[in-house]
C-alpha cells in the first residue's frame, strides 16, 4: 500500500525554536512533499519604521528586526540612509562597523554550531560551543555596553571608540579563538558522530542553490562562491579583500550537504579572526562621525530626497536595505528588508526532499533559519496618502462579504 | 513578590521545567535564556531546564509581543500547562510592546492575553536578570503549590 501522510511541524517545535509551520507529506520514513508556513512573527517592522519620527529613531529599531543579526541589520539601513542623504561616512568609523560585524559574525557562528550540535542530539558540543562563544560575548560587552543589541551604529558612522584598551582586549580575545580553533575544528570536522549524521543529508545542489537564489553560507556550502564583502565590498573589507570560502577550500571537494555547511561556518569564524586582526594594525585614525550636531544632521535628512539600497554579508547571508526618503519629510517614504532567511528558506525544500523526517531539525537548521527576520510586513499605499495594512481578519470579513455577495447576486 | 520572607527552601525537591513560548521576539530575549541555560550562567545544575512539550512543564517562559498569529497558540500553551503553573514574561516587548509597540499586528502584550506572574525587563535582559525572574517564580509556585497540599 502506498499511503502517504502528512505531519505538521511547529508552529512551534523544540527543535527549531522559532515560530514556522512545515508541512511534511511522508510515506513510511521518506519525505514526498515540503511545504513551509511563515509569518508567524510578523510585527510590521518596516511600517513602524515609516511611521516614526525620523530616521535616526528608526536605528533602534532596525537593531531589533533580528536579537542575532544586530548589526547587520542597522548597518545595512545606514548605508542606504548614507547612500540615499549622500553622507560620507569617515575612514576609522568604517573600520570600526568592521570589527563589530566581524565579532557579531564569530558569535552567529558559533552560536549556530551549537544549535545544530543540538539538533543532532550531541549536547555536549552544544555546551562547549556555548561556553566558547561567552567569550566574544564578554568582548562585546566591553565594547558596545550590552551584550546583545549593540547601539553602536549611527548615520554617517559609529557612536563608540575603540580605545588601546579596547584593541588591546580585541586582541587577546582573537588570540582565544585561534588557540581553541583547532578543538572546534577537531570537534566538528573529525568526530565520527557528527559526520554519520550530516553527511550527504540535506544536499543542495550548485544547480538548485543558483535557482533558488540561496544566499550566505548555505550558497557557499554548495560551491556558490558568492559574498558580498567579496562581491560588493563595504566598510572596510575592500581594503582587507575577502575571498569567499567554500568547501572544496578545505577538502577540495562540494558536496553540499549539511557537512559542508559546518565546514564553511567553521572556516568562516578563523576568517572573521583574521580580518578583525587585520583590521585593527591597520585602523586609521580620525572622525567617528560625519556628523556630530544630531540636530544638523536631522536637517541633513529632512532636506534629502533620493533612494539607497544598502547591502551587507550578515551571518547568514545578504541582507538588503532600501530606503527611499523624501525631501520635507523626516522618517521614510518606504523602508524594505530583504532578510537573507528569506531566500534561504525555500531550499529547504529540496533539501528535505527524499531525507528523513529524523533529519528534519538539523537541516532546517543547516541554514541557519531566523525567522524574527523573515516575517516583515506588506503595506499597500494608496493614492489617498493613506496606509492600509491587510490583516488577517481584514481578509477574512472581504471574503465574507465577497460569499454574501455573490449569494445574493446568484439568486 | 512582596513577601521578603519568601526563599526557595523546599525548591530543591522538585526541579523547575520550563516550555519557551517564542511569540515574536527578535531573538534577542532568546538567546540570552539559551545563554542562562549554558556553562556560564548554568541553571541546568539546579533542575531548571527546557522541556519540548507545555504539558511537561511547571512555568511558561514567554518572550516576544504577541503578533496576531500567535494569540490563540500562545492561549492553547497556556491551557496545556498542568497546574500550579507560573507564567514569566522576559524582554520589555512582552510586557509593553516595547519597541514594536505601535504596529497593527500586535495583540499584546502577553498579559492581555493571559495571566503573567514575572515580568523581566531589558531589551534583552541579561542572564543574570532572567534567573532572577525564574527565581521569582519558583517562589510563587512553591506557595502555589503550598496551598494546594
Amino acid at each position: 500500500m502506498n499511503e502517504s501522510y502528512t505531519i505538521p511541524i511547529g508552529p512551534l517545535h523544540p527543535a527549531i525554536h522559532e515560530p514556522i509551520t512545515l508541512k511534511l507529506e511522508v510515506s513510511g520514513e521518506r519525505i514526498v512533499g515540503v511545504d513551509v508556513f511563515c509569518s508567524q512573527v510578523h510585527r510590521g517592522i518596516e511600517w513602524i519604521g515609516m511611521n516614526r519620527n525620523n530616521a535616526i529613531q528608526s536605528i533602534y529599531l532596525a537593531e531589533r528586526v533580528c536579537g542575532i543579526c544586530n548589526i547587520c541589520h542597522p548597518l545595512c539601513m545606514v548605508q542606504a540612509i548614507e547612500k540615499a542623504a549622500e553622507i560620507e561616512v569617515p575612514e576609522r568609523a568604517e573600520y570600526i562597523r568592521t570589527i563589530m560585524a566581524e565579532l557579531e559574525r564569530i558569535h552567529s557562528h558559533l552560536l549556530w554550531a551549537g544549535v545544530a550540535a543540538h539538533e543532532i542530539g550531541f549536547d555536549t558540543v552544544f555546551h562547549y560551543t556555548w561556553a566558547l562563544r561567552e567569550n566574544v560575548m564578554d568582548l562585546i560587552e566591553y565594547l558596545t555596553g550590552n551584550r546583545v543589541t549593540k547601539a553602536i551604529m549611527m548615520i554617517g558612522g559609529v557612536r563608540r571608540d575603540i580605545k588601546e584598551e579596547g584593541a588591546k582586549k580585541i586582541k587577546e580575545g582573537m588570540k582565544f579563538y585561534l588557540e581553541n580553533f583547532k578543538k572546534i575544528e577537531e570537534i566538528y570536522l573529525h568526530d565520527p558522530t557528527i559526520k554519520m549524521r550530516t553527511r550527504d543529508v540535506g544536499i543542495l545542489t550548485k544547480e538548485d542553490a543558483l535557482k533558488l537564489c540561496a544566499v550566505g553560507p548555505t550558497a557557499r556550502a554548495s560551491g556558490v562562491p558568492k559574498d558580498v564583502r567579496q562581491d560588493f565590498p563595504y566598510a572596510a573589507y575592500g581594503d582587507y579583500g575577502v575571498k569567499a570560502i567554500t568547501p572544496d577550500v578545505y577538502n577540495g571537494e562540494v558536496h553540499g550537504d549539511v557537512f559542508d555547511r559546518i565546514i564553511v561556518r567553521l572556516l568562516e569564524v578563523k576568517q572573521s579572526v583574521d580580518i578583525i586582526n587585520w583590521v585593527l594594525d591597520n585602523m586609521p585614525s580620525g572622525p567617528l562621525l560625519a556628523e556630530k550636531n544630531l540636530v544638523k544632521l536631522k536637517i541633513r535628512l529632512k532636506k534629502a530626497e533620493g533612494e539607497g539600497i544598502g547591502r551587507v554579508e550578515a551571518p547568514r547571508g545578504e541582507d538588503i536595505h532600501y530606503v527611499r526618503l523624501k525631501a520635507g519629510e523626516e522618517p521614510f517614504l518606504s523602508w524594505k528588508i530583504r532578510a537573507p532567511t528569506y531566500n534561504n528558506v525555500l531550499p529547504w525544500i529540496p533539501m528535505l526532499l527524499g531525507g528523513q523526517i529524523a533529519d528534519v531539525p538539523i537541516v532546517a537548521a543547516s541554514t541557519d533559519p531566523c525567522m524574527s527576520c523573515l516575517n516583515r510586513v506588506t503595506v499597500v499605499d494608496t493614492d489617498k496618502k493613506k496606509e492600509f495594512e491587510i490583516t488577517k481578519e481584514y481578509m477574512h470579513e472581504l471574503s465574507v462579504r465577497k460569499t454574501r455577495r455573490l449569494m445574493r447576486n446568484g439568486r | 513578590m512582596s513577601d521578603k520572607k519568601a526563599r526557595p527552601n523546599r525548591s530543591f525537591d522538585k526541579s523547575l521545567w520550563v516550555f519557551h513560548v517564542n511569540t515574536g521576539s527578535c531573538n534577542g530575549c532568546d538567546i540570552e535564556i539559551l545563554a542562562a541555560l549554558t556553562p556560564r550562567y548554568d541553571v541546568e545544575r539546579f533542575g531548571i531546564k527546557l522541556v519540548g512539550s507545555p504539558r511537561h512543564a511547571d512555568a511558561l517562559l514567554v518572550t516576544g509581543p504577541v503578533s496576531r498569529e500567535m494569540v490563540d497558540k500562545l492561549k492553547r500553551f497556556y491551557e496545556q500547562v498542568p497546574d500550579p503553573k507560573v507564567v514569566i514574561v522576559v524582554g520589555s516587548c512582552g510586557i509593553s510592546g516595547g519597541v514594536f509597540h505601535e504596529s497593527y499586528d500586535l495583540v499584546g502584550p502577553v498579559d492581555r492575553i493571559i495571566p503573567v506572574d514575572v515580568y523581566v525587563p531589558g531589551c534583552p535582559p541579561r542572564p543574570e536578570a532572567i534567573i532572577d525572574g525564574v527565581v521569582k517564580a519558583w517562589m510563587k509556585l512553591e506557595r502555589l503549590r503550598g496551598e494546594n497540599k
